[in-house]
């Protein structure tokens, strides 16, 4: 329990660490939201000055980070400059899309990776093994990039699915059943490019993991007793060779927020990573900085996640 | 080991790459937008067969823009070792000659045109010049930082190593393509190309120090219980002595493994941040800007040769992947 408590410790200091170096660097540069205004000679200088202390831009930044910190407390992440709308709210319905969108996708990866990688690790270095392993390296070295290029083009060039976007524009005018076809149909190509973009890693990792407890000394006492194949793989191997996939599986939930930036922007899905390029293309730093430090949340949440995950399923850490 | 070797070919391909283009990487033909692969044809129009091909000139078809230009008919001889617009090697040496070109006025376009007739091979080739050299500067960066912190944390321990491993975990812990964007959104946006790739390097090769520190820091202490850098020590050598000497030596091993992975790393980085408009700009090439054009749907639809870079980084990256295994793999055995 001390144990945990210190986790939690470190973690709480990790985000303060965070969002004071965002903070910094962000607040310290030249320019901010309303500079381009300036630009423009039907907004006076004194408009502008009081847009910018009606958002606190001219107080310290010492005053400001207060202030946001004292606010991040209460639940509120700031105002956004260009939608004039709580970060808050704005980033709930993103990182909704992005959860619903990520989620598929790991599930998906994960789906596809354990049989897999178990059944390589079985028959390793057969020729199924063999080509898994090619393929693997392949789909390794397609940059994420050029692979939702690809399938933006393939979604382009046959028509079979919506290039874009996460509903029709007659979503609510549909029933139950139809809103259901109509969400899945526009989330299986980024779903499916970000699983892609994640199974070979998962693949390697679940595949060295199984051959090493396959080659431990009790699986072949195991298989000495007459236990059936399929039994000692599930029963005895597979919950041994877990330990560095729960890690891995704590750090993939913890990048649900981040991993998914490329490919919302290329295929259009109305996810965190489109509202955060735009935000910093923009100078909305409070937009910038409620995303920067969701996404760390998320991240050191998802590595104690594991670590307890890691506690309770194996009794050496827990002897430790 | 043949990866090695095509890598190498690759990499001498870039780097001269004025010498390989035909063309230079601004020179734009504003007739001939979106012309598609040249065909090399080894039949000239009166049927006779000719070891050296030539190219077929475009000419307007009469029929407005959305006809685009037929093939004229007439065909113009490639030439090799032919003098060309000048270039620089490696920055230094200025030189006219380039291995292929075609007699003017025909264009030879061995990957198609952009939207202002500009030479795509050419500019894949001279972006590879600006993405390499992100990717490099930027792991040489990282993996100088991570020398320097983690021989200091692995050398002293004591608060030093925990001040400096816990600063690494806040960058570990950060979700750095955000990061990346955050720092970049800090930059004014509108500086000289230079300033901007330069920015972008730094601001890389900054952020990905923690993870060669964390290695180096493990490296260096186990290396300083080696039994010969306690003798050396206790002759009254100086820290900084066993540091250069004794102990960062034997983290060679480490710097070549993390070097191989940093830089297609980077090179990723690199592409991905000027896609999405954050790299190097107009007119200067690289691979993200010239993916970039992607994203306008009707060159997506319309014009399938603007795909071919994106293609052409799949097997680049096989290479390099490859490659960086067979190092590690080297070095391996080289250290145990």
């Amino acid at each position: 329990m001390k144990y945990f408590a210190r986790r939690l410790f470190h973690a709480t200091l990790l985000l303060l660490a965070v969002s004071i170096f965002s903070f910094a660097i962000l607040q310290l540069t030249p320019g901010d939201f309303f500079a381009p205004m300036g630009l423009n000679p039907q907004i006076s200088s004194r408009t502008i000055a009081g847009l910018r202390s009606q958002h606190d831009l001219d107080r310290p930044l010492p005053a400001r980070y207060g202030h946001w910190l004292w606010g991040v407390l209460k639940g509120d992440l700031g105002r956004s400059f260009a939608y004039n709308s709580p970060v808050t709210r704005l980033l709930a319905v993103r990182a909704r899309n992005t959860l619903l969108l990520t989620g598929t996708a790991m599930l998906l990866a994960w789906l596809i990776a354990i049989p897999l990688g178990m059944w390589s690790a079985v028959h390793r270095g057969k020729w199924g093994d063999r080509a898994a392993g090619v393929m693997t390296s392949g789909l390794l070295a397609i940059p994420d990039l050029v692979l939702f290029l690809v399938l933006l083009l393939a979604a382009v060039r046959t028509g079979w699915f919506p290039t874009g976007g996460m509903v029709s524009a007659s979503f609510s005018d549909l029933n139950a059943w139809n809103k259901g076809k109509d969400l899945a149909e526009h989330l299986f190509l980024p779903a499916l490019g970000l699983a892609i973009a994640t199974l070979p890693t998962l693949l390697r990792h679940v595949r060295s993991a199984m051959i090493e407890v396959l080659e431990a000394p009790f699986i072949q006492a195991a298989r000495a007793h007459g236990i059936a194949e399929r039994r000692v793989l599930f029963r005895y191997a597979l919950p041994v060779a877990a330990n560095p996939l729960i890690s891995l599986f704590g750090f993939s939930v913890g990048t649900m927020l981040s991993a998914s930036l490329l490919v919302e922007v290329i295929l259009s899905w109305p996810g965190i990573g489109p509202l955060l390029v735009d935000a910093i293309l923009a100078k909305d730093v409070y937009v910038v900085i409620g995303a920067v430090m969701l996404s760390s949340i998320l991240l050191v949440a998802g590595n104690l996640f594991a670590d307890v995950l890691l506690f309770a399923i194996d009794p050496r850490i827990r002897v430790e | 080991m043949s990866a090695l070797i095509l890598l190498t070919v690759f990499q001498s391909l870039i780097l001269f790459a004025g010498f390989f283009a035909p063309y230079d990487f601004a020179t734009q033909d504003r007739e001939q937008p979106f012309v598609a692969p040249t065909t090399l044809h080894f039949i000239d129009p009166q049927g006779n067969v000719h070891i050296r091909p030539c190219v077929h000139t475009l000419e307007d078809s009469g029929q407005g823009p959305e006809a685009g230009p037929t093939d004229s008919g007439l065909c113009y001889p490639v030439h090799f070792f032919v003098r060309g617009t000048s270039y620089k090697i490696a920055g230094v040496f200025v030189s006219h000659f380039h291995l292929f070109g075609v007699e003017a006025p025909g264009r030879i376009f061995l990957m198609g045109s952009d939207a202002y007739g500009r030479d795509q091979f050419s500019r894949f080739l001279f972006g590879g010049q600006i993405s390499m050299l992100a990717g490099l500067i930027a792991a040489i960066l990282s993996v100088s930082i991570g020398i320097v912190v983690g021989g200091i944390a692995g050398f002293y321990g004591g608060w030093v190593d925990e001040l400096l491993m816990r600063g690494g975990e806040l960058f570990l812990a950060l979700p750095w393509l955000y990061l990346l964007f955050a720092v970049r959104a800090a930059l004014p946006l509108h500086i000289s190309q230079w300033e901007v790739f330069l920015l972008l390097v730094s601001v890389m090769g900054l952020i990905g120090w923690a993870r060669p520190a964390r290695l180096i820091r493990g490296v260096v202490l186990s290396a300083k219980q080696r039994n010969f850098v306690v003798a050396a020590r206790g002759f009254g050598a100086s820290d900084a002595y066993l540091l250069r000497r004794h102990i960062l030596p034997q983290t060679y091993g480490v710097v070549v493994t993390q070097m191989t992975l940093l830089i297609p790393l980077y090179v990723l980085a690199e592409v991905t941040l000027t896609f999405l408009g954050l790299g190097v700009g107009e007119p200067m090439p690289s691979w993200g800007s010239l993916l970039a054009s992607l994203q306008q749907y009707y060159v997506l639809s319309s014009y399938w040769w603007m795909f071919l870079p994106a293609l052409l980084l799949i097997p680049l990256f096989l290479v390099f992947y490859t490659a960086a295994d067979a190092l590690q793999e080297i070095h391996k055995t080289v250290t145990l």
